[in-house]
């Protein structure tokens, strides 16, 4: 089967293509996991994972990115553990890692 | 060893109502301005990569995934063939493959909805809904209106102000200037606190981010997310609690 070249309309069956895929991934865990019993065991590791999906996420990009982002999570960490508060942690975050970068770190 | 509460304490009837709706909105209130930060970047970077005014704010509407949209830009091409888009598509499910174990971090919670309650309020999740979700839910909390109107409020503003950057778009000619590649980083690391349980849950998350170290170094891409992730819920699974 040949289909015909996408031509114009190219760029909105990419947005549609990156719809499905994203959606895919939005729904998938929920429906794999309406298949597997809660176990205790399961449960356990269920609770590990937010935690686990955070660590996982920050330390590797930390490794990418630089001296700077690990000054400004480290910083955001921090704030977050005196004042509790995302909003001020982002901002000391940023301007850290402004500030970081500014000076050519 | 205070775990999260067992889903035993599941309500009988699933709890969805305004007050949880308004908790939401008042909960990713506070995340807004990084997002801000982060669609008026994604709108001056389509903007330079030569997407229409049109085309950015559908991405942002449908796609609705922030990393996976500065990925795509980094890859955007004024042509397309019909193998590049299966190939930018595989690499947004490769990016966005993290919200699969989220997802699946949060169903004991959606379980008892409507099927298509649940497919429809999924389309609004992202990584923030996930950080509010997981943080209301570890702390007890069972009302989906919270991740309604926090999905709801999030995917407005990510609509609206995608457009303000695509006009602006030279303004912000270099975004890792001011730090925007770091917006959801600082979320992820700040929502550490939130999350601590004691060091002995957290040996678990120690695994995952070794592993998700070694996985980098080895494998280009995100599957770091997804494998480090996984070790770490195995960790989980088979560390028996003292008992």
């Amino acid at each position: 089967m040949i289909l015909p070249d996408p031509g114009p309309w190219g760029a909105v069956f990419v947005i549609l293509a990156m719809m499905l895929a994203t959606y895919l991934c939005r729904i998938s865990g929920v429906i794999m996991m309406g298949f597997i019993p809660l176990t205790p065991r399961v449960r356990r590791g269920l609770a590990a994972l937010p935690g686990s999906i955070v660590v996982a996420t920050v330390l590797p990009l930390i490794e990418r990115l630089g001296f700077a982002a690990a000054l400004a999570l480290i910083a955001a960490i921090g704030s977050m553990v005196l004042k509790r508060s995302e909003l001020l942690a982002l901002v000391v975050g940023m301007a850290t890692v402004s500030a970081a970068r500014a000076l050519g770190f | 060893m205070t775990a999260s509460p067992e889903p035993t304490s599941e309500p009988a009837r699933p709890l969805l109502t305004m007050q949880g709706v308004r908790l939401g909105v008042r909960r990713v209130s506070v995340l807004l301005p990084g997002i801000v930060v982060f669609a008026v970047a994604f709108g001056a970077a389509a903007a330079a990569k030569g997407l229409s005014l049109l085309e950015t704010v559908l991405m942002s509407a449908l796609v609705y995934a922030g990393v996976a949209q500065l990925v795509a830009m980094e890859l955007w091409r004024p042509e397309w063939s019909w193998g590049a888009i299966a190939g930018l598509a595989v690499v947004t499910a490769t990016v966005n493959a993290r919200m699969v174990l989220q997802g699946a971090s949060l169903q004991p919670w959606f379980a008892p909805y409507p099927k298509a309650l649940n497919a429809a309020h999924l389309f609004l999740f992202t990584d923030a809904s996930w950080l509010i979700g997981a943080r209301y839910h570890g702390e007890g909390g069972r009302d989906l209106g919270v991740i309604i109107g926090a999905g709801i409020v999030l995917w407005v503003v990510w609509v609206a102000t995608t457009i303000p950057g695509y006009l602006l778009g030279a303004l912000v000619a270099d975004p890792r200037q001011y730090g925007i590649d770091l917006v959801m980083p600082i979320f992820f690391a700040a929502m550490i606190v939130p999350l601590w349980r004691g060091k002995r849950a957290a040996v678990p998350w120690v695994v995952a981010g070794l592993v998700a170290l070694v996985t980098a170094k080895l494998i280009d891409g995100y599957a770091f997310i997804i494998v480090g992730s996984l070790a770490g819920a195995l960790t989980g699974a088979f560390s028996d609690d003292p008992a």
